[in-house]
């Protein structure tokens, strides 16, 4: 790939990216959140989301031929495969059924001729065989008429990455977090396996955090920042910390860091021990955490670590276990209500999922959480027996919230899908507000909004916050972010907490956090 | 998990996942000694009535194959199979090959309608059986146009014993004296007195080895594909939507087949609402068979319906003889074939549920440290 | 032109057609001998008659569980009111009034079960709904036949066993609510006053109903359940109200009915008398997830309209009774129509 520089809506994800991979070779992709990994594998891949949003420019070449994909399908054909995290399985069927899926063998019979090549039949033991060969080659043991829905999640995973190398004609294969669901035995054995496949020639990208896989079996390392390909380096001639370093950017911190205005006292508010949470993609394992009154404590780390599911665990969303306690007072678990009653309050990540009643006007999204909770907007009739909703008290307070934080609407009846991301955004904080809670927790404040309301969403935070004195426990990928306005920053690394630092540690201290524990322990490179 | 645990929890999802055939059984039970019906009796009903309703309810299973659930948009190919008959006896044309030329007629229509249905279908994901089933009422009412107002203004009729005596619009109840049984008897055969209908259990036989040839053929897997993960199979290269127009399509032309052959044997053609109940019964008896809403066999089929003509036949006497009136009886089987079906999508809807919090447990399980 | 796109876009294709057919039948028929006077009459008196059945859909419509399939539930609740009052021979706005007392509490009884069945098969109600409703009244049949029923007027004669049919309620409360306050305008001409007021009575509570705390909490369950369940809302508890309150509308909509028609029906009468109120509601604009009073208004009159004005203009004009055949045709197409629209992702 050369000169690969990709927009999406005038955000500059991808310049000029250059980077090849030879025959054989196992290269290394690594970068923190929104570096540019995912987009660059879906131009190679095809991915329809690439096309939709205005092609890429530069060039692609696969064994010195130039190509330009349009869909998945057209990259499978000239010999890509790409692993995702999400399995695509079929749940009931077999493994070899799964390893072969649209790529049957098949037998013509008398009626093919009259109704279409549809109707071949399945040459099952053959199907077997070829299945087989594919799971040996991998080093792995399963029984290939195992139904994948009764596979350990491992199992799943090694099918799945023997059905894209089954494919004769494999040149290049691409593997995303390949080892994020599996067990350590199993990604011992993965890496083998993906050993043996380089040995036959075919070509791999393997994409991780993790820097002891990295070191251990990639031939060359390449390290995006910001859409940039910031260095590229033999696997052998490499030390973490230097890896760290630059995967995380500039040493020297040019942004000044506000300092609290509100007198911060020591006092604890909120207590985290053990904490475990269910949340698909975001697995929290065991983390224990204090947060003190009135600081902004920061929560970062690489994506699908777990530093999302912390918030949306305390707060009910997703099933949580382990202790919380607020104000000193245990907090009762998977009960939204319990957490919302106890004064926290939670801006969500996924604003258009859980943040926002996209087809309600902008007065219920801000005004519904307080009403719920505190009873505030209801008039109560028949001495308290009928809570009748104040619809005009609704209006005023969200009129209050338009002007505060400046959310451009036409008025405050406008469904909320109709306005921008940015926008959106500002009614999830003001539904937050209105409910005047003792601790915040704000997850991905500023994802995918513009620069303009960026900055006005983390003045209002920042405000929020020197003026009345509210805990705000924020969680966010953008590390900068995190160091602009926190006093205290916790990353998080395979569901547990890795370290916290203040916002003035240098970005090699928080990239050893995200990167991953090495596996001996002086800092010497193993190949195995 | 001890094995005792193991072999508890074998024997509860046995009967859990086998509750509808299992109560079926135990009403069964009571009814028969009740009713006062002979065995050889019974059984004489029983191998008519399945060779009767078996193709019908046989072709409700492809669409289950591609997760489409119960189509009851069959009634679209049971109301094709008895305009071909109308026009047949239009003709008098008699016998098997009345019978085979009906079958001929109806044939690009129940395509036409299948294709429609499926393209409907497709719109409606997520919400295919309310909307096969609705289709069914609304296509009733574009039949009933049909055989009131145009036949006999529109499309000539020339036999005048079809025809209302206003001049247009067809008779209630005809009578199909010419075709009767003709299939049924073309090869008679009699064992201690139970005559059999072999060559209609013949097609039957035939229908079966199709079904089950099917199955193996690159199109029925992949409809079994589409039927569990739409977005899987599509990202595959598998074209989801054509594969389940297509099971639709076959689905009713199944139905009018099976509808032509179930008219052959009653011997007369209710007109107007003679389709209406079609899909009703073969999906009761499909899952009292013990089918669910996502796999069917062929073995639910003929185990759905000998246990649901049993019941059918012996309720009206047992009703008679437990509580004076036959009338109970009657109201009694009606309200079982209803209550089977929301029993079955009840426990299905259920299980869907349940399963999908194992699997999440499942996978915090594997994290733990 | 643009705000007459605008119009076609927001009233939608299906109601636009129906309407302007209802405008051509109300114009037709002098042409035929049908009196226009009579047939709004019959029209306004039919919208009397089923509007509180087609209100009974909201609730469950606005908490996510789709379209109230299984009306007949409360339908049954309703009748059992009917024929009790009539058993303990009350009459007149009393006996009425004992109708509704004694169907309200074994609705919200019958809705209360069903909707904890509801509960536990999220997304695919509106089948079981549907099965739900024609089991039940297939069990009533039986319950028809062998519940002590004692009075004359309502049971076979001839010493047969078990309730007759249909029952007449004249000498009880036929026409009681249509004939109060009737305002008459020539000799063909009668507004049916009572029975409009009592719908714009219920209709008012609905549209009270929403705009209290459950009330609102419930259309932000049906809108978006996540949102609802972050915010503390008890979403299983929501349903089940919708699906209590709708089963009460129900029965009292069978009742307000029933007064207006002068029969009750029994047995088989309740099987399909789901599909008409959801067609209504559906051709009034309402979608699977969203409706309103205005939906309920604007459908009934436009669906009681093409039933009223279809037969008796057709018959007149061509000699035909299509009358049927035209109510299953629209009422089940607009059904599909509204089913084959997408949908927000439902999971």
């Amino acid at each position: 790939m050369q000169g690969i520089t990709k927009e999406y809506f005038g955000n500059r994800v991808l310049t000029n990216v250059s980077l090849d991979v030879n025959r054989g070779e196992i290269l290394g992709l690594v970068g923190e959140n929104g570096a540019g990994k995912s987009t660059l594998m879906n131009i190679l891949f095809g991915m329809s989301v690439i096309v939709q949003t205005g092609g890429y420019s530069g060039k692609v070449s696969i064994a010195g031929k130039e190509v330009n994909f349009q869909n998945p399908h057209d990259a499978l054909e000239a010999g890509i495969g790409m692993v995702h995290q999400e399995f695509s399985l079929i749940p009931g069927f077999t493994a070899t059924e799964n390893i072969l899926l649209n790529g049957e063998i098949l037998h013509d019979n008398i009626v093919t001729k009259f109704f279409g090549p549809r109707l071949k039949t399945l040459d099952l033991p053959e199907m077997r065989a070829i299945a087989e060969k594919s799971i040996e080659l991998l080093g792995v043991e399963i029984n290939p008429d195992t139904l994948v829905s009764e596979m350990p999640i491992g199992h799943k995973q090694f099918t799945e990455l023997a059905r894209e190398i089954h494919r004769t004609e494999m040149k290049v294969l691409v593997l995303d977090e390949p080892t994020a669901v599996l067990t350590e035995s199993e990604a011992q054995v993965l890496l083998t396996s993906l050993r043996t496949l380089a040995a036959t020639g075919i070509a791999i990208i393997f994409i991780t955090h993790r820097l002891q896989e990295i070191l251990d079996v990639c031939d060359r390392i390449v390290i995006l920042r910001d859409g940039q390909v910031v260095k590229e380096v033999a696997a052998r001639d490499t030390e973490i910390g230097q890896v760290a370093e630059l995967m995380m950017g500039r040493s020297v911190d040019t942004k000044a860091i506000a300092t609290s205005t509100y007198d911060m006292q020591q006092e604890t508010v909120l207590t985290v021990e053990h904490l475990w949470v269910d949340m698909p993609g975001e697995t929290v394992r065991d983390v224990t955490l204090e947060v003190h009154k009135g600081e902004i404590f920061g929560i970062g780390g690489l994506a699908g670590q777990g530093k999302l599911g912390i918030p949306n665990g305390i707060m009910g969303i997703y099933a949580a276990g382990g202790t919380v306690f607020l104000h000193g007072k245990p907090i009762r678990l998977n009960d939204p209500a319990a957490a919302l009653a106890a004064g926290m309050a939670f801006v969500s990540e996924d604003r258009r999922g859980v943040g926002l009643l996209m087809e309600e006007p902008l007065d219920w999204n801000i005004a519904f959480t307080a009403m719920q909770v505190q009873n505030k907007f209801l008039r109560p009739l028949l001495g308290g027996l009928i809570k009748w909703r104040d619809d005009q008290a609704i209006r005023k307070v969200t009129q209050e919230y338009i002007e505060a934080l400046e959310i451009k609407c036409v008025g405050a009846e406008q469904p909320a899908q109709e306005l921008s991301g940015g926008n959106q955004q500002k009614v999830c904080l003001a539904k937050a507000f209105a409910v005047q809670p003792d601790l915040l927790f704000v997850s991905e404040p500023t994802r995918g909004i513009d620069v303009g309301a960026k900055a006005l969403v983390l003045k209002a935070l920042r405000q929020y916050n020197s003026e009345n004195g509210t805990t705000i426990v924020m969680v966010s990928s953008e590390l900068e972010e995190l160091r602009s306005i926190c006093d205290r920053i916790a990353i998080i690394d395979e569901g547990r907490v890795a370290g916290i630092l203040p916002p003035t540690a240098t970005a090699k201290e928080f990239g050893m956090l995200m990167i991953g524990k090495l596996k001996n322990p002086d800092n010497k490179v193993s190949h195995a | 998990m001890t094995r005792k645990y193991a072999l508890k929890d074998a024997i509860s999802r046995f009967f859990i996942n086998n509750a509808v055939p299992i109560i079926f059984i135990i009403f069964i039970a009571f009814a028969i000694p009740i009713s006062g019906f002979s065995g050889p009796h019974l059984v004489q009903e029983l191998v008519i009535r399945i060779s009767r309703d078996s193709f019908l309810v046989l072709s409700l299973l492809l669409p289950i194959m591609a997760g489409m659930g119960i189509n009851f948009g069959m009634v679209l190919g049971a109301m094709s199979g008895q305009i071909a008959i109308i026009l047949v006896l239009n003709w008098g044309v008699p016998g098997v090959g009345g019978l085979f030329l009906a079958m001929a007629v109806a044939t690009p229509m129940a395509v036409l309608l299948g294709w429609l249905s499926g393209v409907i279908l497709n719109k409606a994901k997520g919400r295919e059986m309310v909307t096969s089933m609705i289709l069914g009422f609304f296509m009733s009412g574009i039949y009933q146009l049909i055989v009131l107002y145009f036949m006999g203004k529109l499309i000539p009729i020339h036999n005048p014993i079809l025809v209302l005596s206003r001049g247009y619009g067809i008779r209630n109840a005809l009578s199909l004296l010419t075709m009767r049984v003709s299939l049924d008897n073309l090869i008679p055969l009699k064992i201690a007195g139970i005559s059999i209908p072999v060559a209609t259990y013949l097609l039957i036989g035939l229908l079966c080895v199709f079904i089950w040839w099917f199955g193996k053929t690159k199109l029925g897997h992949d409809m079994r594909a589409g039927g569990q993960d739409m977005g899987v199979a599509e990202d595959a290269g598998i074209k989801v939507e054509r594969t389940r127009i297509l099971a639709i399509i076959l689905s009713t032309l199944l139905a009018c087949y099976g509808q032509i052959i179930f008219l052959q044997n009653v011997g007369t053609l209710n007109t107007y609402n003679g389709a209406d109940q079609t899909a009703t019964f073969a999906a009761a008896a499909l899952l009292v068979g013990g089918a669910s809403v996502v796999t069917a066999s062929i073995s639910n089929v003929f185990i759905g319906v000998v246990l649901f003509h049993l019941l059918f036949l012996v309720s009206p006497m047992a009703g008679k003889n437990l509580m004076g009136s036959a009338m109970i009886g009657e109201y009694f089987r009606v309200f079982i074939s209803y209550g089977v079906i929301a029993l079955a999508l009840a426990l299905y809807a259920w299980k869907r549920l349940k399963e999908r919090e194992r699997a999440r447990r499942s996978l915090r399980g594997a994290k733990e440290p | 032109m643009h705000r007459l796109r605008q119009f076609i876009d927001r009233a939608g294709w299906p109601r636009i057609i129906i309407g302007l057919v209802l405008l051509s039948l109300f114009l037709i028929a002098p042409s035929v001998g049908v009196r226009i006077d009579t047939s709004l009459m019959d029209t306004i008196i039919r919208f009397g008659m089923n509007g509180v059945m087609v209100l009974a859909m909201i609730p469950m419509v606005q908490s996510g569980c789709g379209l109230n399939f299984g009306l007949p539930l409360g339908i049954i609740a309703g009748l059992l009111g009917a024929t009790l009052s009539i058993e303990l021979g009350i009459t007149g706005v009393a006996g009425f009034a004992g109708a509704i007392g004694i169907a309200v509490p074994l609705a919200c009884l019958f809705g209360w079960g069903y909707g904890a069945l509801l509960n536990h098969v999220k997304g695919d109600e509106m089948m079981i709904a549907t099965y739900v409703g024609f089991s039940s009244v297939s069990f009533m049949c039986i319950m028809w036949m062998v519940l002590p029923y004692h009075n004359p007027t309502m049971i076979w004669g001839y010493g047969g066993q078990g309730l007759r049919t249909t029952i007449s309620v004249d000498g009880f409360w036929s026409k009681i609510l249509d004939n109060s306050l009737a305002i008459r305008i020539g000799p063909n001409f009668m507004f049916p006053t009572g029975t409009i007021l009592f719908f714009a009575l219920m209709a008012w509570l609905m549209w009270a109903f929403f705009h209290t705390k459950t009330g609102t909490a419930m259309t932000a369950a049906g809108s978006n359940p996540d949102y609802a369940r972050a915010s503390g809302i008890d979403v299983d508890r929501m349903r089940t109200i919708s699906v209590i309150v709708s089963t009460v509308y129900g029965a009292i909509g069978i009742l307000l009915y029933e007064q207006s028609y002068g029969f009750i029906s029994l047995y088989n009468g309740p099987f399909f008398m789901a599909l008409p109120a959801v067609a209504a509601i559906l051709l009034g604009g309402a979608s699977v997830n969203k409706a309103n009073i205005t939906n309920v208004v604007i459908g009934t009159i436009l669906f009681q309209g093409i039933l009223t004005m279809t037969p008796s203009v057709i018959n007149a004009a061509m000699q035909n009774d299509a009358a049927d055949v035209v109510r299953l045709i629209v009422s089940n197409g607009m059904i599909i129509y509204a089913l084959t629209r997408a949908t927000r992702k439902s999971r």
